[in-house]
């Protein structure tokens, strides 16, 4: 229990780093993107590696689309426009996403071949 | 007093309190990943879909509105926060791995992002949509607090983009993973990097669920989709 409280006391206290450099600077980007990049960077550098992080992220992360559920009810606010222009949405919505999703990962694939960064290991799917 | 005056009086405390619709987000989550792990983690069950669906009902059912449903839901809104800093942990492990891809991603960020976009902006052109609909739509691949900034800079409505980035991760999330099998892409990090660019943060949830690396990707994906968007569209808007 107190892993989670230190791990939980790291991770707000880069995210306020994070949100405090943002809003001084009139930054245009969230503030948990900037404490991302701030504990980046300390991790990355040799500074001290706290052992209770990796339980508690690893916890988060695996259950990330719970956070997502509050956003995604928000969906109803919009439900007089969906009615309007539902189709038209949801159309421009899954084909732009089915192409990007081809093109990207068609991309990502065809400058690896040209790179040489040849998957390796854990990285191709058995 | 008669009883049924009781349950009314009870419910109609219960449903202004942020309590109610805390522990009905919590059950509808675990609901919808029951659902998940009944299909044995079949891809074309989203948990979010099933949670967001069964708590909209609800909310329509009970005619709640959404800010009064959002008071007890923030709470886990709010870890989104937390959430998003302790991505940095698998990624710097994956550090080397993310480092070697750095052109491929670079290729990939730039051709998806844009794919994105403009296809977007050409099918709901040309099938007729109104202005402030194509304007929403724009930052819609882009994660949901950057859209609704760029929404705003560009004349679309902020609230309706939040609904449409949604729909993006929960549509792209499901498709993903049947998507790439069809195609035969077995490289994870070209996987898991289609799904951030394209589905930011409820693809990027995703791709953590079918694999570490598919997962790290997305979230590298994610972070660079939203900095970039909102650099370049941020230059524009003062050019303009």
């Amino acid at each position: 229990m107190t892993e989670i409280l230190k791990a939980f006391t790291f991770l707000l206290g880069f995210q306020l780093l994070g949100t405090a450099t943002v809003m001084g600077m009139s930054l245009p980007i969230p503030g948990p993107v900037a404490g991302l990049l701030f504990l980046i960077g300390w991790l990355g550098m040799n500074a001290p590696r706290p052992k209770f992080l990796k339980e508690t992220a690893q916890g988060l992360i695996a259950h990330l689309s719970l956070l997502f559920v509050p956003a995604a009810v928000g969906i109803i606010q919009h439900l007089d426009r969906l009615a309007l222009e539902g189709k038209i949405l949801l159309t421009a919505v899954l084909v732009s996403t089915i192409l990007a999703l081809i093109v990207g990962a068609l991309t990502f694939v065809v400058m690896v071949r040209l790179t040489g960064a040849l998957p390796e290991g854990e990285e191709l799917r058995s | 007093m008669n009883p049924i005056n009781e349950v009314q009086d009870i419910w109609a405390y219960l449903r202004t309190t942020p309590l109610l619709w805390l522990m009905l987000t919590m059950m509808a989550y675990l609901l919808g990943f029951w659902c998940f792990e009944k299909v044995k983690r079949s891809p074309i069950v989203s948990p979010v879909a099933i949670a967001a669906s069964f708590l909209g009902v609800i909310l329509l059912i009970t005619d709640t509105p959404y800010a009064v449903y959002f008071e007890g839901a923030q709470f886990v809104h709010f870890l989104l926060g937390p959430a998003t800093v302790s991505l940095a942990i698998p990624l710097v492990a994956n550090f080397p791995r993310v480092r070697r891809a750095a052109i491929p991603m670079l290729a990939a960020l730039i051709a998806s992002s844009a794919t994105a976009i403009f296809a977007a902006i050409f099918i709901a052109q040309a099938m007729g949509a109104s202005d402030e609909a194509i304007r929403s739509l724009i930052p819609k691949s882009v994660t949901t607090p950057i859209a609704m900034g760029i929404s705003e800079q560009i004349g679309g409505l902020p609230s309706l983009t939040a609904g449409l980035v949604v729909l993006t991760g929960i549509l792209g999330a499901i498709i993903i993973t049947p998507l790439m099998n069809y195609l035969g892409f077995r490289d994870w990090r070209a996987r898991g990097f289609a799904v951030g660019v394209t589905s930011h943060g409820i693809g990027t949830a995703r791709a953590f669920q079918v694999h570490e690396v598919a997962g790290v990707f997305a979230a590298v994906a994610m972070a660079l989709n939203g900095l970039v968007t909102a650099f370049v569209v941020a230059l524009f808007s003062q050019l303009l």
